[in-house]
């Protein structure tokens, strides 16, 4: 007999795919608590973090470990039993590392979750099973689609207080079920669980029979995400220009940049915007060396057959698949500064791609109710958290895309030109 | 970029390509953006994604040291290597000579974690830097996890958690007024594990001590640390010499060392993958003051 050979241990996965997804949800309906959970479930939490918690837990009296004291980082959370802000979580399975965006519920923090958003493969909204649908929840589907997450998931939380009562369940599935409808959301789940006793969390419960769908965790681990990329429209906004001084690397005059969307090949005729000239991909490196093909959301390096001026802030695309190259901009605004609200004849920086420029607000069209979607005409300004449409001129061309089409050249913030804030974030509808 | 299947992006790559991606849009609005490099493994990835942002050019910002005194000899080795062979401008803000010239005071119980905030503050000040690259993740502490990728800093380096910028897809807003800067976290998304996972893809060396070795070192509340100039044993500890390594290089004088036998890259990732302890719970004695020491510390200006 041969001697026996003892197998190595599998070496941890190194080609796992990442997803980003936001969790919203009133106060209280049980965030932290599911977040912890997850992280508690897929072994991401380090005894030392456990133990400081269940340390402050006791502290408080609170009956048991109180799973949220892991998320709410900032004494004046811990103090007042509160999230402030976006919190950043990760963990990881043998098939995907996540990014939760944790975001507070509290009405007067609604930008965060538009932050949480922005860059959200899936956005996970939780109820409380006792209270059902309320206004929150309203707007965080409407916000999940004003993003345009690709995917949702709705979890219908503490059911453990409501005897795991389908019926319950049924009466908020459908009710959001016809909600979501309205707001052209392409992928709901929904999803029964109990945060506090782990049910639907990481493995399916036995509470609920009647529940036929995957657990919250092996959906997040399956859901489809490489798709939701636009591969289609080629855009690449040019960050920097790399041209070594040195007496080894002669002449090299790259364009650096992460591709927003589209496929990019060495030998692919491009059409350069706002010059509105044409060349031919030369190459395109990396620090590796070239490759074959760019795509999102690869960092790159493209180099062009032809010696044309190319700065930051202009795009790279493709002759017959171009972005709008305008002046006048239609869009919606979440409005997110609290000392000063928009108002029309305002001027703001704007940043948009790589392209920085100064931008006045035309028009407000209208400001939206986000519980009713009912629009106000008559709106004069946009608070804070206030979503509108509104109409700005730039300084400059812009070099844009639909928002619903292209969420990296559809998208843009608008800075305060004294005080250097971010007060306003914008989703372009059209662009002239 | 290696891919396996067409248009697949791995959780790396994807972490290297924002990574570089925020360290070219410092290089395109800042005047003086400068690097934090310590020598720590974390500074080493940093500089290592610098590298990549720019080539074939060179790395186009200066790096900064701040330089407790209070050093293992094989990471300013390594510092200076490293430097060298990437032919850096190198800064060091030195804590040592503050304390001589009477610009800072030493503490009494001679730590100088606290006392680097205000020597990292003048050298800021000094040389005018206006964006200040730091290897800090969010997984490593729970103030740093609501940290922005674009920190801003008022100009006394302070952090207000309460006041910062929304950051919505990867427009980052770096517009200060001068003396006000910008502290940016590339690393932002990366866990301890993708650190080891990049570090072995990349083949970057590090400093020997983050691999198991053998040293002389004393327990004190159960974490172990080097006998060195910077520790000395009390009465009624015992030197013992233990297979030992290092989860993270900070001031000498208040950073555990961890009981483990991997020796490699490979040996390091099965162990990190299974630890069930914090890098900072294991290895920092200055995070244990209180539930909000690193919160405080912040918001004074620290890293
Ligand atoms: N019974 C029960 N209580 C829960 C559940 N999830 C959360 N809670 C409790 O609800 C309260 C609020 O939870 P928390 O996670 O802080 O909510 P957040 O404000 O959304 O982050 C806490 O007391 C939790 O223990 C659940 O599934 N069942
Ligand atoms: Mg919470």
């Amino acid at each position: 007999m041969s001697q026996a050979v003892v197998e190595p241990e599998a070496p941890p996965a190194r080609q796992m795919d990442l997803l980003r997804f936001a969790t919203a949800g009133s106060v209280d309906d049980g965030k932290s608590t599911l977040i912890g959970r997850l992280l508690f479930d897929t072994k991401s939490l380090f005894s030392d973090q456990l133990e400081a918690v269940e340390a402050v837990s006791a502290a408080r009296g609170d009956e048991y470990t109180n799973l949220a004291l892991l998320t709410d980082g900032l004494r004046a959370e811990r103090e007042q039993g509160i999230t402030i802000d976006v919190a950043y979580r990760y963990f990881a399975t043998p098939r995907r590392k996540f990014i939760i965006a944790d975001t507070p519920g509290h009405i007067q923090y609604t930008r965060n979750m538009v932050t949480g958003a922005s860059t959200a493969d899936l956005a996970l909204i939780l109820v409380d099973a006792r209270k059902g649908l309320v206004e929150q929840s309203r707007r965080h589907a409407f916000l999940t689609s004003l993003l345009r997450v690709p995917h949702l998931v709705l979890c219908v939380n503490k059911m453990d207080l409501v005897g795991w009562d389908k019926a319950v369940y049924d009466k908020i599935a459908d009710e959001f079920t016809s909600f979501a409808a309205k707001l052209d959301i392409t992928d709901l789940t929904i999803i029964p669980v109990s945060a506090l006793e782990g049910d639907n969390i990481a493995t399916r419960s036995e509470k609920s029979p009647w529940y036929e769908g995957p657990s919250l965790l092996h959906h997040l681990e399956h859901v489809h995400i490489a798709s939701d990329r636009n591969l289609v429209d080629v855009r690449f906004p040019v960050q920097y220009v790399i041209r070594p001084q040195s007496t080894t690397v002669t002449d090299y005059r790259g364009y650096a940049g992460q591709v927003a969307s589209g496929v990019l090949k060495p030998g692919d005729e491009v059409l350069v915007l706002p010059s509105g000239l044409t060349s031919k991909i030369a190459a395109i490196d990396t620090a590796d060396g070239p490759v074959d093909e760019a795509f999102p959301p690869m960092s790159v390096t493209v180099r062009l057959t032809d010696e044309i001026d190319i700065s930051r802030g202009d795009m790279i695309c493709r002759p017959h698949n171009a972005p709008a190259v305008a002046q006048d901009v239609e869009a919606m605004i979440c409005w997110m500064d609290e000392t000063a609200p928009l108002r029309v004849g305002t001027k703001y920086t704007i940043k948009h791609t790589t392209r920085t420029a100064r931008a006045v607000v035309r028009g407000l069209q209208y400001r939206l109710d986000v519980n009713t979607l009912h629009r106000d005409e008559g709106a004069p300004e946009l608070g804070l958290n206030e979503i509108g449409r509104v109409r700005l001129r730039t300084t400059i061309p812009l070099l844009a895309d639909e928002y619903r089409r292209n969420r990296t050249t559809g998208g843009f913030i608008l800075i305060d030109e004294s005080t250097n804030r971010t007060v306003g974030a914008g989703m372009i509808i059209e662009a002239s | 970029m290696s891919q396996t299947k067409p248009y697949r992006v791995s959780h790396l790559d994807a972490l290297e390509a924002e990574s570089i991606f925020v360290m070219r849009e410092v290089m395109a609005e800042f005047e003086r953006p400068v690097l934090l490099f310590s020598g720590g493994k974390d500074s080493i990835v940093m500089l290592r994604l610098a590298e990549k942002a720019f080539a074939p050019a060179r790395v186009p910002f200066p790096v900064m040291h701040v330089d407790t005194g209070h050093n293992f000899p094989e990471v300013l080795e390594y510092r200076d290597s490293r430097v060298a062979e990437l032919g850096l401008n190198l800064v060091i803000a030195s804590v040592q000579e503050a304390i001589d010239s009477g610009t800072v005071r030493e503490l009494p119980d001679g730590t100088r974690n606290r006392i680097q905030t205000p020597v990292l503050l003048a050298a800021v000040e000094k040389y005018r830097f206006d964006a200040l690259f730091g290897g800090a993740r969010r997984d490593e502490e729970k103030a740093r996890a609501k940290e922005r990728m674009f920190s801003f800093r008022d100009e006394f380096g302070q952090w207000d958690p309460k006041n910062q910028r929304p950051e919505l897809w990867s427009l980052y807003n770096g517009r200060h007024h001068p003396g006000e800067s910008i502290r940016v976290f590339p690393l932002s998304n990366w866990t301890e594990l993708d650190v080891w996972h990049y570090i072995a893809k990349e083949q970057i060396p590090l400093p020997s001590i983050y691999y198991a070795h053998e040293r002389e070192v004393v327990e004190r509340a159960g974490m172990f640390y080097a006998v060195n100039e910077f520790i000395v044993p009390k009465a009624g500890e015992t030197v013992e010499t233990r297979t030992v390594r290092y989860r993270t290089v900070g001031d000498a004088s208040q950073t555990a060392a961890v009981l483990s036998e991997a020796d490699t890259v490979d040996k390091v990732i099965d162990e990190v993958a299974a630890t069930r302890i914090t890098e900072r719970g294991a290895t920092r004695g200055d995070d244990k003051v209180s539930e909000a020491a690193m919160e405080d510390r912040k918001r004074e200006g620290y890293f």
